[in-house]
């Protein structure tokens, strides 16, 4: 049942309880991170050899989204006393007291189960067992395990968002072959630069949450240091899928160049002065279109290589 | 405790966006189950039963 009951943080009542709108719900879906991994699955789903009916696709595609928003509805359930106290997070339906705890979590259970089931129902199996697995991982694993205990937190958690394309490709060839994890392996080490560029200009945000983030465990020199390591990690990453018959050579040429723009922020980011973040800024807001646009060209023309 | 017409917008605004997210699951089901019928992954009972 949808209520008024007021979410109470230990910084004291927050805002006045009100009946929630159903953008309020919207928003417990996290519909910015919803939007790219519906992006990544729909790559995940052309890219894969085979065919699929375009309603089956659809349908799966929806299972993918529908998933990763009530991954983020439980998240924000089980965050929302950090929620409270970060700057960036505080407007959110929970800590305002629009939605009670309790319900996001309902709403959560209820769309991870309905869309686990549609997805075995309707699509296949391995897609629906890879889509609950992402779920538990995101939920269990991250938020509830790993986000408030280690320094490691997004980058054994990032495993959760790079879970959508191997789930799109398992829904049209029903198994989990090998060339999907190289899209799983780009996307995995493209989120410690991604959130530690983020985590650079909010550590203060994290700080005060207690949220283990390495600007605030390690500082930033190490964390502008290990964002140079991970860019070339990714850099390298971003080269497998050509190795297994996925993307021509237009995916190769934004590959190159792409990388190389992400290198390069990364770099003066490296050299920047303590204390100003603006190339933290510009590698959070460039990561993002690099991952989108990286997808985008994969696929575009004929594979470079034939798959081994 | 009384509801505002404020309020009372949003309950309406959430109940129509139940029924629409009801129906479009209702849709989802259909089509999906009409598309596996028509690949054969599930059994027609005229055809593959035979009635």
């Amino acid at each position: 049942m949808m209520s008024d009951i007021t979410y109470s943080s230990d910084e004291g009542s927050l805002a006045a309880s009100r009946q929630a709108s159903a953008g309020d719900y919207f928003a417990l879906l996290k519909p910015r991170v919803m939007s790219l991994v519906l992006f990544t699955g729909l790559i995940g789903v052309v890219v894969a050899p085979g065919g699929i009916h375009p309603a089956m696709a659809v349908i799966a595609l929806i299972c993918i989204a529908v998933g990763a928003g009530a991954s983020g509805a439980m998240n924000m359930w089980f965050d929302a006393d950090i929620d409270a106290v970060m700057e960036r997070t505080r407007q959110r339906p929970i800590p305002e007291g629009r939605i009670a705890p309790h319900e996001a979590l309902t709403f959560g259970l209820f769309l991870s189960a309905a869309s686990v089931f549609t997805m075995g129902l309707l699509v296949n199996l391995a897609a629906a067992g890879l889509l609950a697995f992402t779920i538990f991982f995101y939920v269990v694993v991250y938020t509830m395990w790993l986000k408030r205990l280690t320094v490691q937190n997004i980058v054994i958690g990032g495993a959760a968002g790079a879970f959508p394309p191997v789930i799109g490709w398992a829904a049209v060839t029903g198994g989990l072959e090998l060339p999907a994890w190289t899209m799983f392996l780009l996307i995995f080490l493209w989120t410690p630069p991604h959130f530690w560029a983020l985590a650079l200009f909010r550590s203060g945000d994290y700080a005060q949450a207690g949220v283990p983030m390495l600007p605030v465990v390690r500082g930033e020199k190490s964390t502008r240091r290990q964002i140079v390591g991970y860019s070339f990690l990714m850099l390298a990453a971003s080269f497998a899928p050509l190795f297994f018959g996925i993307g021509g050579i237009a995916y190769l040429a934004g590959a190159v160049l792409l990388g190389a723009g992400f290198l390069f922020i990364a770099f003066m980011l490296l050299r920047e002065q303590e204390g100003t973040y603006r190339w933290a800024g510009r590698l959070f807001g460039f990561s993002i279109f690099y991952l989108f646009a990286l997808f985008a060209l994969l696929p575009f023309g004929p594979a470079l290589m034939q798959a081994a | 405790m009384a509801m505002t017409p404020e309020d009372e917008k949003r309950r309406h605004g959430r109940n129509r966006a139940i029924a629409l997210a009801l129906a479009a699951f209702v849709i989802l089901i259909f089509v999906g189950s009409v598309v596996k019928m028509t690949n054969g992954v599930i059994p027609q009972m005229d055809v593959e039963i035979g009635r």
